[in-house]
């Protein structure tokens, strides 16, 4: 793949020219990932100059759409990292079961595999009856993708793995019924999710949560921004809620760090003060 | 040690076969405070603590997995996260990213090469090692055309003989050198 055919210049343009027209900011985005998504795309659709490019994300509104789509990265998986969902189920789940009533917020959920995962866990603990999750994002096509509960079958092997390494016990086929290429999973998991947008750069806290998971969402973005979506979950953290983070990503250098301790090896810190 | 940040870096990117190349040439290797060097290896494992830790066993310098927003620092030796890819900001430190796998691995060896040229340009060496895919060549041509220099382990002495074979297939590098020439390359090219 030809990586450098726009220049950084021309993504200052192109992401200036995007947050006047719609409003999405991508300036605080960590550029060598966002021009390598930009590059790519421009490739795949074959724009014979960033000219033309820049004409038709700033004339044509469903583009944009795709644009969106297309530059950010929504690759995921059911209960990625095994152990870390092992940690859920063994330590956080049961802290969170002396509740009356939990709230979860999935922040950057994608197509929703993350969160299909916890409704599982949540349904083994015996919690989900009494649990709402909120899972957001800043691509409505990509919800709109969640909301369906359609996986391909070819992953169930491999998710299937997974969650037996997570310490799941049941048939794992058991949550979802098989139809042609696809695996749909049981409605009873969908029920306790609320689907909706949100967008991390610009949108504010909107509840308050026992549990936050924003899993490889932050190293897409620069360090100031970063800080400024730390502020937003410590907003939308409980007294002793936890903040889940992808494997690569850590709380330690920001500026709520003092007031929160990490669990262990895996990457989930306590609000603590 | 005061770290500086590098103005050099050496990418070392290897599949199949190249850990034990590696493992082999990291006791001669000598870096100045300018240079550092990248590792970017395929592997299966998701723990990414043991390649470190044995890898470390084999020189006296820092071996360190490459974190986001970490500056990439001379006289260090980095290593590309498991199921990553790598690149490099223009502040000169790393991101890390979760997009779709390039020529079936994550980390992408293309992908690092090429961010490297981005940001090092002619100050970029890379090497390519032993394996079984066609990850690298395409990163190899972009560090020419950033004028970096190009290294590709000569295919006989591989164990997996493709990955630099079809590198060799596509574009002629600076030097094509047997494992055991590779500690010594690096130790000349640093600058003084």
């Amino acid at each position: 793949m030809d990586v450098g055919i726009i220049r950084d210049d021309e993504i200052d343009l192109l992401l200036n020219d995007i947050v006047e027209t719609y409003g999405y900011d991508f300036i605080e985005y960590s550029r060598a990932s966002l021009k390598r998504r930009i590059n790519r795309l421009f490739t795949i659709d074959k724009f014979p100059s960033f000219a033309e490019l820049r004409y038709r994300i700033k004339t044509d509104k469903e583009y944009l759409k795709r644009f969106v789509e297309e530059i950010t990265v929504n690759v995921t998986e059911m209960f990625r990292d095994p152990h870390f969902y092992q940690e859920l189920r063994n330590k956080i789940l049961p802290a969170l079961g002396t509740y009356p009533f939990i709230r979860i917020w999935h922040a950057g959920c994608s197509t929703g595999e993350e969160v299909y995962s916890m409704a599982i866990l949540l349904k083994e603990a015996n919690l989900l009856h009494k649990s709402l999750l909120y899972a957001t994002d800043i691509n409505p096509r990509v919800l709109e993708f969640a909301r369906k509960a359609l996986f391909p079958l070819s992953q169930m092997k491999q998710y299937s793995e997974n969650y037996i390494r997570s310490g799941g016990k049941n048939d794992f086929s058991s949550y979802y019924s098989a139809n042609y290429s696809l695996a749909k999973f049981n409605d009873e998991l969908k029920a306790k999710i609320i689907f909706s947008t949100h967008n991390l750069v610009s949108d504010r806290s909107f509840n308050e949560f026992q549990l936050i998971v924003c899993r490889n969402v932050l190293i897409y973005f620069d360090r100031e921004l970063q800080a400024k979506v730390f502020r937003l979950f410590d907003d939308s953290l409980e007294h002793l809620g936890y903040l889940a983070l992808g494997a690569k990503e850590t709380l330690r250098f920001s500026s709520i760090a003092p007031k929160y301790k990490q669990l262990g090896r895996e990457k989930i810190w306590r609000k603590i003060g | 040690m005061t770290a500086v940040a590098a103005t050099q870096v050496i990418v070392i990117g290897g599949s199949a076969g190249s850990l034990d190349v590696i493992l082999k040439v990291l006791p001669d290797i000598r870096l100045n405070k300018h240079t550092a060097i990248i590792i970017v290896l395929h592997r299966k494992s998701s723990d990414d603590s043991p390649l470190v830790e044995l890898l470390s066993y084999k020189t006296t310098l820092p071996v360190k997995e490459a974190e986001e927003k970490d500056l990439i620092c001379g006289q260090c030796i980095y290593v590309a996260p498991s199921d990553y890819h790598l690149l490099i900001e223009r502040d000169h430190t790393f991101s890390v990213d979760f997009s779709e796998k390039v020529n079936y691995s994550r980390p992408s060896i293309d992908i690092t090469f090429q961010a490297a040229a981005e940001i090092y340009g002619e100050n970029t060496i890379a090497i390519l090692l032993s394996g079984a895919n066609s990850d690298g060549t395409s990163g190899l041509q972009e560090v020419q055309r950033y004028q970096g220099k190009t290294v590709i382990q000569d295919p006989r002495t591989a164990e997996v003989s493709y990955m630099p074979q079809y590198a060799l297939n596509n574009l002629t590098p600076d030097e094509i050198l047997a494992d055991d020439q590779i500690a010594d390359y690096i130790n000349r090219q640093q600058q003084a």
